[in-house]
């Protein structure tokens, strides 16, 4: 009984993971961007969902359309985020080293922390109700609740979405072409630039999903970007910069490891993330997911 | 101060002819019109009419939520109202011995190198009388030698770690808060008191000192009052970590009579809010040392019969007297909010403060600052929770009881049953021994009658 | 390095020193803890040379301090060149077992390979309960070969020492940057195929340079756990190596001084941006960070360049 309840543990932290790094490993993919203004994109999310829920609830509709509200809420938080950033400040700077874009997206997640405080303030936010109404279920001797299981079948959803828009979309397509050469692209007379704006728009959408999605199940604080950061970096490392398989693999590897680490050895929990970060980084330099396929996505 | 504008002149001049106008000395000019506009830019000296007073708690970040705000509000509520003289005797007198209180604020977000940094600041550019301030452990720790070195009267008000005086003597640094020890030690006593057949204890704490040190001084005191006790499981989630579902799933797998917790802020109520989603706490009574700063917040989400710390004769668990009446009747009508322990201890802070220093202006007209570190010492002074006494670090440290509860919502108002009450002497070591060695031994001459 | 600018350099450091009896205390303070903060910048610069950016030497910042006040606390060692000795030993092993797994990364990869062991780093110590964890724990002032001071005299000393290392740090730096190692280290971030048909290997120039900016943040972590008299495990957190790597690119590389200069001036901008206003400090960061990678992307001191070219320009014209 024990094992299986890790093993769900596992499976409903690794769901979350997933979610919060597609939108992280598909921006680098195509852009070659690692974009540290992710973590305000999750915390921009979650804060539009909570008061999303909070105007909702204090109107008293009905709970069960909540949902729709504040998930579309951070979606279109996230888009617009997302394209102001891209058509305001990285636009100017295409074309430059990766590690000078780390510092630019470092920059803009420092401007976003304070801009997130002062339309929100320091105190913390919740929105529990869409997270309590579902109920819960019993489950190999305890109980879940139903909105955690429920997002391990979002976070499938979500990667069978990537997937199909990726391979059987004409723009999914043109994506890939873009990841794999640019410059033959653009003379092939892609749009690069659409596909930049496009891409970015739904990367930092899949971040703020992410927080939508969590805000329930937490309380609101600032300083969360931050926090998220590391945890969505070492997953996607470790799955391989750019690949969505890489981050399906990797949020299940470090899913796992923590949820055996919170059960069994909970000393070490602390490390976990960066140990199996360095473990994989040192057997396997480029991610686990890159050097083995051509087609990074 | 002019001396060194002279030689910054001679020296701008000097160079000036020797190597001509090129791009270093341009710099060179930059650096020394820096110093030159920093001169301009100090503070003033003090004033004979108002009392500077500096504050630092955290007004950003995760700690500024459920304790900064609480305490800059009544901070400022207090310094308001003292300044009109309307606060009730024995703190009728206008500001501080007639002083008026001039507020100048820091925020303590930040490391522990940048506090110092900041408090130099504060002393030596903004040049306040006194400080009170510090929430985090960490920076007290840091703080207190600069105190000690810039001879500044520095009253920590919230910071909890009892390593401050026990570890050193201080001079100019007082604490007007209550050490740690008292919750840990309270919390032990209060289960052992309200479960006749208490067998089993779980635990989980936020990694880093404040949860790994509240954690061994509650199990430390409760195996001396239990030695057969069970420890089912200790969980040390990282701070801010926020979601809980592991580490709930394997408390719920290895249930306890209780489960300690000192989580705050932010992830305490995530783990109310996740665990109640659950049902963790149907089955397993979980202990909140300082749970009743988000007790508010959480009105309807905290679990019925939890245990509820205020860290000290605060909140709903201070007495009855004038000043709690003053205090909650103008806190409540001015923010809307009842207040919480971090406001408590504010005000406690700034009560101390003017005791004392109300205290060295009788005894001499012209009173220094040596003058109120001696009325300070081993002060007893009155406050909305209770009257306070300097008993410990050999006068510099605030010496109080300690009361549990449990929450229960009534006629939809959050109120504490069960409410047993330690006096000080028994949840505190006796002065000059460490809280650590006390609760090791037995805690040995504890009155706790 | 040319006569002016030694003598500007003198001038400004024996400006300083003097200070400490001229100026007001918190003026000494800042001038004394940017100056040991900016040998872990002046790390980063000899790393940004080579084309590498570290987020995480943090790293070796906090084994400085903690060094420091590890042998101050447990092993009763007070002597400064004693614990510097120390100290730079630790981070000599340390640098060379990372350094042989870190030079065969490049770009991101090293970014975050460096990010992490700086963070697990953090959690040794947050987890370690006789290191105080996030508490931290206090350091006193060192003695000099057993020569011990008062109080005064102490923050005097260790004011005069800074300011010693750091004027050898400055010549010495400079003359490995004009040195055949320092040229290679430039031609390696330019192109490494190129280098090595040379016959040189890039690895070993990469480890070298990583062992060099290592030593400099450990004598920078020390002296900074001197001044301010504390450490905690936030000198090993990835902000606050971001914040050194902030001040890399506010001073570019251009020039050895260049790392104690925006040293200097970020953190008066830090004291006068918490004065205006303590909640804005992250977007003014921010900000500054911005502006300086899209205008200024050689550091604050390419706007002597721009001088330069108009007095060159001003010469031929007269």
């Amino acid at each position: 009984m024990n094992i299986l309840v890790i093993l769900l543990d596992g499976l409903v932290y690794s769901s979350w993971l997933f979610i919060v790094s597609t939108g992280l490993t598909l921006i680098y993919g195509v852009m070659r961007i690692l974009n540290m203004a992710h973590g305000s994109m999750y915390a921009i999310g979650a804060y539009t969902a909570a008061t999303i829920v909070g105007i909702y609830f204090n109107h008293g509709f009905v709970p069960w359309g909540s949902y729709f509200f504040f998930i579309s809420g951070a979606m279109f938080a996230g888009i617009i985020a997302g394209l102001l950033i891209e058509r305001g400040i990285l636009r100017i700077m295409y074309g430059s080293d990766e590690v000078i874009m780390i510092l630019v997206t470092y920059a803009i997640l420092l401007i976003l922390e304070d801009v997130i405080k002062f339309i929100w303030g320091v105190e913390g936010y919740f929105a529990y109700q869409p997270y309590t109404y579902l109920g819960r279920s019993h489950i190999f001797g305890i109980s879940f609740t139903n909105y955690d299981l429920y997002l391990i079948i979002v976070a499938a959803i979500i990667g069978v979405i990537l997937w199909l828009w990726l391979n059987k979309t004409r723009f999914g397509k043109l994506l890939i072409a873009v990841i794999n050469d640019q410059e033959i692209s653009v003379a092939m007379g892609i749009n690069v630039t659409k596909v930049y704006i496009i891409t970015f728009a739904i990367g930092c959408m899949l971040g703020a999903l992410a927080g939508g999605l969590t805000a329930p199940g937490i309380s609101i604080v600032p300083g969360m970007g931050i926090q998220i950061i590391i945890v969505a970096f070492a997953v996607v490392v470790i799955g391989g910069l750019g690949s969505i398989g890489g981050a399906l693999i990797g949020s299940l590897l470090v899913g796992m490891a923590r949820a055996f680490a919170v059960h069994l050895f909970p000393q070490i929990e602390l490390f976990v993330i960066y140990g199996v970060m360095a473990l994989v980084l040192a057997i396997r330099p480029h991610g686990l997911f890159v050097r083995a396929k051509v087609r990074k996505i | 101060m002019v001396i060194a504008y002279k030689i910054d002149v001679k020296l701008y001049f000097i160079i000036k002819r020797r190597f001509g106008m090129n791009f270093f000395k341009r710099s060179f000019t930059v650096f020394l019109a820096i110093l030159i506009g920093v001169f301009f830019t100090t503070a003033n000296g003090f004033s004979k009419d108002t009392f500077r007073l500096g504050i630092v708690t955290f007004l950003s970040g995760a700690a500024a939520g459920p304790f900064g705000i609480p305490s800059k509000k009544a901070a400022e509520l207090t310094v308001k109202e003292l300044n009109q003289g309307k606060v009730p005797a024995p703190y009728n007198k206008v500001g501080i011995a007639g002083k008026k209180i001039k507020v100048v604020w820091v925020d303590e977000a930040g490391s522990a190198t940048k506090q110092v940094e900041e408090y130099r600041n504060l002393v030596q550019h903004k040049k306040v009388d006194a400080v009170i301030g510090y929430i985090s452990s960490g920076h007290c720790l840091a703080i207190a030698p600069v105190a000690e070195e810039l001879g500044v009267l520095t009253v920590f008000y919230d910071c909890g770690t009892p390593r401050i005086f026990e570890e050193n003597t201080y001079h100019y640094v007082f604490r007007t808060g209550l050490t740690a020890t008292i919750d840990s030690v309270g919390a032990a006593r209060y289960i052992v008191d309200l479960k006749k057949n208490l067998k089993s204890i779980s635990a989980i704490n936020q990694n880093y000192a404040w949860g790994q040190d509240s954690w061994h001084d509650f199990i430390s005191a409760l195996k001396d009052l239990k030695p057969n006790i069970k420890v089912k499981t200790v969980q040390f989630p990282k701070i801010f970590q926020g979601q809980y579902g592991a580490e709930i799933s394997s408390l719920m797998m290895k249930p306890a009579d209780f489960i300690h917790s000192s989580f705050w802020g932010g992830d305490l109520e995530a783990f109310i809010l996740q665990g109640d989603a659950r049902g963790l706490f149907e089955k397993q009574i979980p202990i909140f040392t300082c749970g009743e700063a988000s007790m508010f917040r959480l009105a309807k989400q905290m679990p019925k019969g939890a245990i509820v710390g205020a860290r000290g004769p605060f909140g709903l668990y201070a007495p009855n007297n004038k000043l709690n009446r003053w205090f909650r009747k103008n806190y409540i009508s001015k923010f809307g909010t009842s207040p919480t322990y971090p406001a408590y201890k504010m005000v406690q802070a700034i009560f101390g403060l003017k005791s004392a220093a109300e205290k060295a202006a009788m005894k001499k007209k012209n009173f220094t600052q040596e003058d109120i570190i001696k009325a300070f010492e081993y002060l007893k002074f009155k406050a909305p929770s209770g009257t306070v006494s300097m008993d410990l670090g050999k006068g510099h440290q605030a010496m109080q009881g300690i009361a549990y509860g449990q929450y229960e919502i009534k006629n939809g108002k959050p109120t504490f049953v069960n409410v047993k009450w330690y006096p000080a002497k028994c949840v505190n070591p006796p002065d000059g021994m460490k809280s650590i060695d006390w609760i090791k031994n037995g805690m040995k001459g504890a009155k706790c009658n | 390095m040319d006569k002016k600018t030694h003598m500007i350099l003198l001038c400004c450091l024996l400006l300083i020193l003097i200070g400490n009896f001229i100026f007001p205390k918190w003026l000494t303070f800042l001038f004394n803890i940017s100056l040991a903060k900016a040998f872990i910048v002046l790390g980063l610069v000899i790393l940004m040379r080579v084309g590498l950016v570290s987020f995480g030497q943090g790293l070796y910042y906090c084994i400085g301090g903690y060094v420091a006040g590890i042998c101050q606390k447990f092993f009763g060692i007070n002597d400064f060149f004693m614990i510097l000795l120390i100290g730079i030993f630790i981070s000599l092993i340390v640098s060379f077992l990372l350094g042989l797994l870190l030079c065969n990364y490049r770009d991101i990869f090293f970014a975050m390979f460096t990010l992490a062991f700086s963070m697990i780093l953090y959690g040794i110590i947050v987890k370690t309960e006789t290191l105080g964890s996030t508490d931290g724990f206090n350091v006193k002032l060192p003695t000099y070969f057993t020569i011990s001071s008062s109080f005064a005299t102490g923050k005097f000393l260790i004011l005069l020492i800074t300011i010693l290392i750091a004027y050898f740090v400055i010549i010495y730096i400079r003359k490995f940057f004009n040195s055949e190692l320092g040229y290679i280290s430039l031609s390696t971030k330019e192109n490494e195929i190129r280098v090595e048909y040379l016959g040189i290997s890039p690895k070993i120039v990469i480890f070298i340079n990583y062992s060099l900016a290592a030593i400099l943040a450990t004598v920078g972590g020390a002296l900074t756990a001197f001044v301010s008299g504390h450490v905690d495990p936030d000198m090993a957190y990835w902000t606050t190596s971001g914040e050194f790597v902030f001040v890399a690119l506010l001073g570019g590389t251009m020039h050895v001084i260049a790392p104690f200069i925006a040293s200097i001036l970020f953190e008066f901008i830090h004291m006068y941006a918490y004065d205006i206003s303590p909640n804005t400090w992250q977007i003014i960061l921010g900000s500054i960070l911005l502006l300086i990678i899209i205008f200024l992307p050689r550091g604050l001191w390419s706007i002597g360049e721009i001088f330069r070219k108009k007095e060159v320009k001003d010469a031929s014209n007269s």
